[in-house]
């Protein structure tokens, strides 16, 4: 278990390091020019422009600007911008270029909403979709079966942002059903708190739930027509015990792998759910600073989704040698 | 004698069947008395009270092929303490035959017909809820492949403490001195270490003898044990063996050895049926059957057999493929590849589908066969080449 | 000659020695962690197997399951590279030999799988399965090739106008033809059985020992018999050894073997195997039961593999490894490799 921990944690900071490099070279291989941005791009003085540049620190040599960066991620580092210094502690992510402001904080303000709305839509996405899956392959080759999976089919090949706009507009707007989308931290009010997520919770939830009707569908029909749920029957247990309790266990482990990789892509950019339900999410802050070539946010952002995504692999791996007694983390 | 066809018997068995005591008046429009006795499975080999009854049942599966008739009109029956041994290759029914005794059939593409009664219950058409309280209880089940069908996420102790509780009202602690006894008893070492481990902790040996205290915890009076040992080697096999045997003599319970090893057969079985093509083609002791034989199919299964006791020089197999169940042949399911057909007159075998008769007029060993020398054959032709 | 398929060529008359095994082994590296550390283990799959195998003779190996008898089959056909050890076909040293260099043996030495079903190739027709070992080797001119398929087809008794069909048209007993009509094709000196046959029913099963009794006869092919099934290896071979954890226990002709074995555990596992003959004969006067099963060929027992299972073992099976040698009161090519070994008869059932 340790000797696993921590491989994995070395082959994770690996990851996340050449994650962080390749966006950094994507960001400079496309035409970007922040300062310029900023600026304004119309009619820049070219001193003002240079200045800007030295503020941000865009004038050193790239390599140099990397090492910073990672210097900042490790032990902290020293910002001087117009004769101001400021300390950056590790780890330091930098200020945005657009609105100066500590690239850690604003991640701060918006990883709670992101995980907050993936959370909620993870919850649901699983046991609605693996409790349908189960009565599907319970019932496999029935009527019931077949509408089943056929709806589920139609649901997901409609593309995802179209139906999360519908709902949006027709249950929330139009026909008032449901709360509109809107953030408010757990800890100020926690009534408002699932107020504002429970429409983006179901839409993104219920959604992607299809895809787990048929996974786990798939999963638990190979299941049930394995020797030891034959053998659960010839002990006189019931069918709702032999799905539920021996088929669901070895049913799970394949849908466990997909599930991890989705929540982890989930949280990297919810962009769609964020944008309509209009939640201060991860997904938006990306947008935003995509759209002004605000590298340490873009930074910034990768960083955390990366992490995610390595997380939800050791986490998966975890919770396998949990359900798997014949997997050993090794 | 009049004796029907078998499309004909499927009606007057089911009638028998549903008039459970059968009053004396139906022998009169029914086949004789005799015939009918035989045809109910209450005789058996040994003359004993039977436990087990089957009686003429018939197992198929609409497919969009067309409908496989796995079993055809099946009879037989077990007393308690006794080894009923069933013989067969792949495809000849004898799995499908005991899935139908336990239920474990898929309902929904099943078709059962006939009687199958347990301790005097009748099991065909019994509700699934109350199947479900015999089975594991007074019948259990001891698989083939012991790495496959126990659970591979469940302790050992789990799942025969699980196999306890379903039927028994009872604490944890309870079920799991209980199945600490029953590893004990099964022959396994150290039970209290055993029983927090998982499957592949255990070798195949201990698998299989996990599984048979997972069958026994509840003290079934039937154990169904399918190909037993097929899937283990020699001299643990022995031991398996030797295990249930001595498990019988303590417990006293009627079993069904399912097997295509005859070799198995001569060590274990107290009677023995052979099935060809989902019909029981030949019914004795062991002794008769494996000593005695009177059907060509079990003579060809015992010359195409190298056993270690008989270097014979050359194996006789049985020429051809077993049938399509799909689509078997007119009369006799065996003539495509019997090599006596054309000591019969006529074309009886390729017309006419033998009954299951007396091998000698009268007794308990059966044969389906229409050879009328059966015994000269056998004795001068077959036993030569046996070595 | 009438038959279909030429007899391999004639110098390697019977007697000859072609295939000289000595000391093989092979050690699987496995990698444990215990902790943060880690530790390399080795699994002695085979562990020094040394044997001769001469034109036309037909030698089993038997035993359970581990013992390492499909691992030596493996690595007399190269499938596997032997750790150490000699291989010696017909005077070269095959056992480190490169891919290219041989490949004139890989036709000499063929090998016949258990699985009829997994071992051939379910998107290619018999006609490509069979004609594709006769193209690597250049055996058959072009415009021949289907000619020569349909011979060999009807050598292993199958219908010769099947060859466009697809391996999942056949039965097994079929498959099991088309995987020996494959191995035929390069015309070899010896083929390595593997289990043909236990995947098979038993009237089937006798078929295809039939159709290999039939091919060692009529083109003096030498085979290595490898099976669990003691009485199909009694039929089959005129050579036993019986193999357990990696080595070979005993050795020598069958009616040695089955008749006077000397070693404790060829002893049991006769003494195990069910036999017809208790019913049809005189049932065995004594019977061999051992207790637990195989020890872990990772950290196998000092001295004897067996004693942990052996009724006779003494200390002395503790510290010193028995030699597979013949004994003074042995027949001639008959060894055990036992402190103890006697021979023991009545242990099969005798045939009234």
């Amino acid at each position: 278990m340790l000797y696993f921990l921590g491989r994995r944690i070395l082959s994770a900071l690996s990851v996340v390091l050449v994650t962080l490099v390749a966006t950094f070279a994507l960001f400079f291989i496309a035409p970007t020019d922040p300062a310029a941005a900023i600026c304004g791009e119309r009619n820049c003085p070219q001193q003002r422009y240079e200045e800007i540049k030295k503020g941000l620190g865009l004038d050193q040599p790239k390599v140099k600007q990397f090492a910073d960066y990672l210097e900042g991620l490790a032990v902290g580092r020293t910002y001087i911008n117009g004769g101001v210094e400021r300390e950056c502690k590790a780890p330091c992510l930098g200020y945005s270029f657009k609105n100066d402001r500590p690239v850690l904080e604003m991640l701060g303000n918006r990883v709670p909403v992101t995980v907050s709305l993936v959370a909620g839509a993870a919850i649901i996405m699983l046991t609605v979709g693996v409790t349908i899956g189960s009565m599907a392959a319970k019932r496999r080759g029935t009527a019931g079966d077949r509408v089943l999976v056929t709806s589920t089919l139609v649901i997901s090949s409609i593309p995802y942002y179209i139906v999360a706009l519908m709902i949006a507009l027709y249950l929330t707007i139009f026909y008032p059903i449901l709360p509109r989308g809107s953030w408010t931290p757990p800890t100020d009010n926690i009534g408002k708190w699932v107020a504002g997520l429970v429409t983006p919770w179901l839409v993104l939830g219920l959604v992607n739930m299809t895809q787990y009707v048929r996974y786990s569908r798939g999963s638990m029909v190979e299941t049930l027509n394995e020797d030891f749920i034959r053998t659960a029957r010839a002990k006189g247990l019931s069918d709702r015990v032999v799905t539920y309790k021996h088929a669901l266990r070895s049913g799970l482990i394949p849908v466990i792998t997909i599930f991890g990789l989705d929540v982890a892509g989930m949280l990297a950019g919810a962009i769609f759910t964020e944008r309509i339900f209009d939640l201060p999410g991860l997904g938006n802050l990306v947008l935003e600073s995509l759209v002004n070539f605000d590298l340490p946010v873009i930074m910034g952002t990768v960083l955390v989704s990366s992490i995610f995504l390595v997380t939800a692999n050791v986490i998966v791996d975890i919770v396998y040698s949990l359900i798997d007694p014949r997997v050993r983390l090794s | 004698m009049t004796t029907p066809a078998p499309e004909d018997r499927k009606d007057t068995m089911a009638e028998s069947a549903a008039e459970q005591p059968a009053a004396p008046a139906d022998a009169k429009r029914g086949p004789s008395v005799a015939t009918r006795e035989r045809r109910s499975g209450l005789m058996n080999p040994s003359g004993e009270t039977p436990y087990l009854v089957v009686e003429d049942l018939t197992v198929k599966f609409p497919t969009a092929d067309g409908v496989v008739s796995a079993v055809n009109g099946l009879s037989y029956s077990v007393p308690l303490g006794r080894t009923l041994s069933i013989v067969g290759e792949s495809g000849s029914g004898k799995s499908v035959s005991s899935m139908a005794v336990m239920g474990l059939h898929d309902r929904k593409r099943t078709q059962i017909t006939g009687s199958i009664r347990l301790g005097g219950d009748e099991l065909v058409g019994m509700p699934e809820s109350d199947l479900m309280k015999v089975r594991g209880d007074a019948m259990a089940m001891v698989f083939q492949d012991p790495q496959s069908s126990l659970h591979p996420l469940y302790t050992v102790g789990n799942q025969i403490s699980e196999a306890y509780r379903v039927h028994h009202k009872v604490s944890k602690d309870v079920a799991k001195k209980r199945s600490l006894e029953m590893l004990d008893l099964v022959g396994i070492p150290n039970p209290i270490r055993r029983f927090k481990q998982y499957p592949h902790e255990f070798s195949g040996g201990m698998r299989q003898r996990a599984m048979i205290a997972m069958g026994l915890v509840n003290d079934p009076k039937l154990i169904i044990a399918d190909e037993p040992t097929t899937a283990l080697d020699v001299t643990v096999q022995a031991q398996i063996l030797d295990l249930l045997n001595n498990l019988q003599k303590e417990f006293g319970s009627a079993i069904v050895l399912i097997t295509h090893d005859l070799g198995v057969v001569a060590e274990m079985a107290d009677d023995v049926l052979v099935m060809y093509a989902g019909r029981c083609v030949e019914y004795g002791t062991a002794t008769d059957v494996l000593a005695n034989p009177r059907m060509p199919y079990t003579w060809g299964l015992l010359e195409s057999i190298p056993t270690v006791s008989a270097a014979s020089e050359k194996l006789r197999p049985i020429k051809g493929l077993p049938p399509s169940l799909l689509n078997l042949p007119s009369g006799c399911s065996f003539n495509p590849r019997c090599p006596y057909k054309d000591r019969v007159k006529g074309e009886r075998c390729t017309t006419e589908l033998p009954e299951l008769l007396p091998v000698d007029g009268a007794g308990a060993h059966t044969s389906r066969c229409h050879l009328h020398d059966k015994a000269s054959i056998y004795e001068a032709e077959v036993l030569p080449r046996l070595g | 000659m009438s038959d279909t398929v030429r007899p391999i060529d004639q110098s390697a008359a019977r007697g000859e020695t072609l295939l000289r095994v000595r000391d093989l082994k092979m050690h699987f590296p496995i990698k444990e962690s215990v902790g943060l550390r880690r530790t390399k283990k080795v699994v002695q799959a085979v562990d020094g197997v040394t044997f001769d195998l001469k034109a036309g003779q037909s030698l089993g190996l038997v035993g359970e399951s581990g013992c390492g008898k499909s691992t030596t089959g493996r690595m007399i056909t190269r499938l596997l590279t032997p750790t150490s050890g000699e291989i010696n076909f017909k005077g070269t040293d095959i056992a480190r030999l490169k891919e290219r260099d041989l490949r004139p043996f890989r036709r000499q030495l063929q090998i016949v799988f258990q699985d009829p079903y997994s071992s051939l190739n379910p998107r290619q027709t018999v006609s490509n399965i069979i004609s594709t070992p006769l193209r690597v080797h250049n055996l058959v001119k072009k415009g021949n090739e289907l000619g020569r398929v349909q011979e060999l087809l009807e050598r292993v008794g199958l219908n010769p106008e099947h060859h466009n069909r697809y391996p999942n048209e056949f039965s097994g007993g079929q498959r099991q033809r088309i995987g020996i009509a494959r191995a035929l094709a390069v015309e070899p000196e010896v083929i390595i059985a593997d289990e043909p046959v236990s995947a098979l029913d038993v009237s089937i099963q006798a078929q295809v020992m039939n159709l290999l009794e039939d091919l060692r006869r009529d083109l003096g092919i030498a085979f290595v018999f490898i099976a669990h099934d003691l009485g199909v290896v009694r039929h089959f071979c005129d050579e036993v050894a019986v193999m357990y954890l990696g080595k070979i226990v005993e050795q020598g002709p069958r009616e040695q073997i089955y008749g006077a074995p000397q070693h404790p555990y060829t002893q049991a596992l006769l003494s195990a195997a069910p036999d017809l003959g208790t019913i049809r004969g005189v049932p065995p006067k004594e019977r061999i039961r051992l207790v637990g099963d195989v020890p872990s060929p990772i950290d196998p027992p000092s001295g004897c593999r067996f004693r942990t299972r052996c009724w006779k073992a003494e200390d002395i099976c503790a510290t010193l490894e028995p030699k597979l040698e013949g004994k003074p009161q042995s027949a001639p090519g008959h060894a055990a490799a036992c402190h103890f070994a006697e021979p023991k008869v009545d242990l099969v059932a005798e045939i009234a």
